[in-house]
């Protein structure tokens, strides 16, 4: 019988600490740099003008056919012969996710405006509104209302990508995990501490998303 | 005050409109009636040209557009924002915005488009909500009044734009029969007040007692057109006596 010992990590704590500050802050980053990107393509492409919309849509399709590990990993390594321009690990990685995101980002949130009734921009049109201000006064504020839980939803999964990160040694909480496992010859606590790290996390970003969703129900 | 001259409209290969000339007189309350699919919907649109024409001209009051079908030259947003704000809109569904209250929403028009200060536009939407008997209604959401209520907060939202025309979309087509009255008679007090309106209603009643005019439509053209009371009792066309024989044999009996 395998004998688990959690208390000899205790020891690392100052790492896996570190860990859990460097997957929360890039998370952060790439969830608010995702969403900027998603709601300048969502609503971009919803443009008459193919010369706006077209190259949007390009961009949503090909990151969303793509798998994240790909992207970050070709970010780092062929982006920068591509383009002639050095890039650290962080900034490839960040690119990557962010770009990543946004394209998701955009889907739910051209979806959420597109399924706001026509009736409304109908109503306000009438008022002698310009297309502007039917956004910003009536479309935008009941599809934002909506398209929160599936926004939130995207945004647990940006901060589980961060997990990749780990593969171009940026020292997130999988990395740490990990090089406290090889240290310590003790893979079985050091993986189950940062499984249970990510689920202390995610489980009650997850409830509140339900709640939410449940809210919007009545 | 409204000048219609040569109006298309097409959807695709199926044509709608045919060719519309209409004149409506300031002070006059149009009623424009027919079967499904004869395009008076499409033609109320076209007024306030929610729907752009793909030919012809509308003249509004001062305002007028024309359309020469070239698809190339159609006029900016801002523009068509102007033509709009000149004519009011209710809606078959009312439409009214679900996130603001009653008060809000008669309110928003003025703020938004005629960038009203806040206090005054409160004021005057306040007077239009007690207008339509919805003064202790203000401060409540859409989603709690009834359909004849919301229709009444749709008309005076409208009307907070002081429109020179008022365009009325089946207004009473999705009420329940004992919510229907006080509607109408929100319209039958602005018709008596003078404004110039055009009604696209399934009410025959209502559109002989209340309108000055008929317009029958039908398969995207005007087939009969002429006072109130001589078309709805003595259709000249067969199409016309068709559509009115249910109500003619409900007036009989």
């Amino acid at each position: 019988m395998y004998e688990w010992n959690f208390a000899y990590l205790w020891q690392y704590r100052q790492l896996f600490a570190n860990g859990l500050m460097v997957t929360v802050g890039y998370s952060l980053l790439c969830i608010v740099l995702g969403l900027a990107v998603g709601l300048l393509a969502g609503i971009g492409g919803l443009a008459k003008s193919r010369l706006i919309h077209l190259p949007l849509k390009w961009y949503v399709e090909l990151f969303r056919a793509t798998p994240v590990l790909v992207l970050i990993i070709w970010f780092y390594y062929a982006l920068p012969v591509l383009i002639g321009v050095t890039m650290t690990a962080s900034v490839a990685a960040v690119l990557a996710l962010s770009l990543y995101g946004g394209a998701f980002y955009a889907e739910i949130i051209r979806g959420g405006i597109v399924s706001i009734d026509p009736g409304q921009s109908d109503a306000a049109r009438a008022l002698g509104m310009t297309r502007f201000q039917v956004m910003r006064r009536v479309v935008l504020p009941q599809a934002l209302r909506r398209m929160t839980p599936p926004l939130m939803n995207q945004s647990i999964m940006q901060l589980k990508n961060t997990s990749l990160l780990s593969v171009l040694a940026l020292p997130d909480l999988v990395y740490q995990g990990q090089a406290v496992a090889h240290e310590t010859y003790r893979p079985l606590e050091a993986y189950t501490l940062i499984a249970l790290m990510y689920i202390a996390i995610l489980l009650p970003a997850s409830k509140l998303v339900r709640r939410l969703e449940s809210r919007r129900a009545e | 005050m409204i000048d219609i001259q040569g109006l298309q409209k097409s959807f695709g290969d199926h044509v709608v409109l045919k060719d519309i000339h209409m004149h409506i007189d300031k002070g006059a309350v149009v009623a424009l009636l027919g079967p499904s699919g004869s395009g008076k919907s499409t033609l109320l649109r076209c007024v306030n040209l929610l729907t752009i024409p793909d030919k012809g001209s509308i003249r509004v009051g001062t305002h007028e557009m024309t359309y020469s079908g070239d698809a190339t030259r159609l006029p900016g947003d801002r523009a068509l924002a102007r033509f709009r704000a000149n004519t009011g809109m209710v809606f078959q569904h009312f439409n009214l915005f679900p996130h603001m209250t009653a008060l809000q929403n008669v309110m928003e028009g003025p703020l938004t488009v005629l960038r009203t200060p806040k206090a005054q536009a409160r004021e005057q939407a306040l007077a239009l909500l007690a207008k339509v008997g919805l003064q202790d209604k203000a401060e409540q959401h859409p989603a709690q009044l009834s359909g004849g209520q919301k229709q009444r907060v749709a008309i005076a939202r409208a009307l907070a734009m002081q429109p020179q025309v008022m365009l009325f979309d089946e207004v009473t087509s999705a009420l329940d029969p004992e919510l229907v009255g006080e509607v109408l008679g929100v319209i039958r007090d602005l018709a008596l007040d003078g404004m110039t309106m055009i009604l696209v209603t399934h009410e025959m009643s209502f559109a002989r007692e209340v309108a000055d005019q008929v317009v029958f439509m039908r398969d995207g053209v005007v087939l009969e057109s002429g006072p109130a009371a001589e078309v709805i009792d003595r259709p000249q066309h067969a199409a016309t006596q068709q559509f009115f024989a249910r109500y003619h044999a409900g007036m009989a009996a």
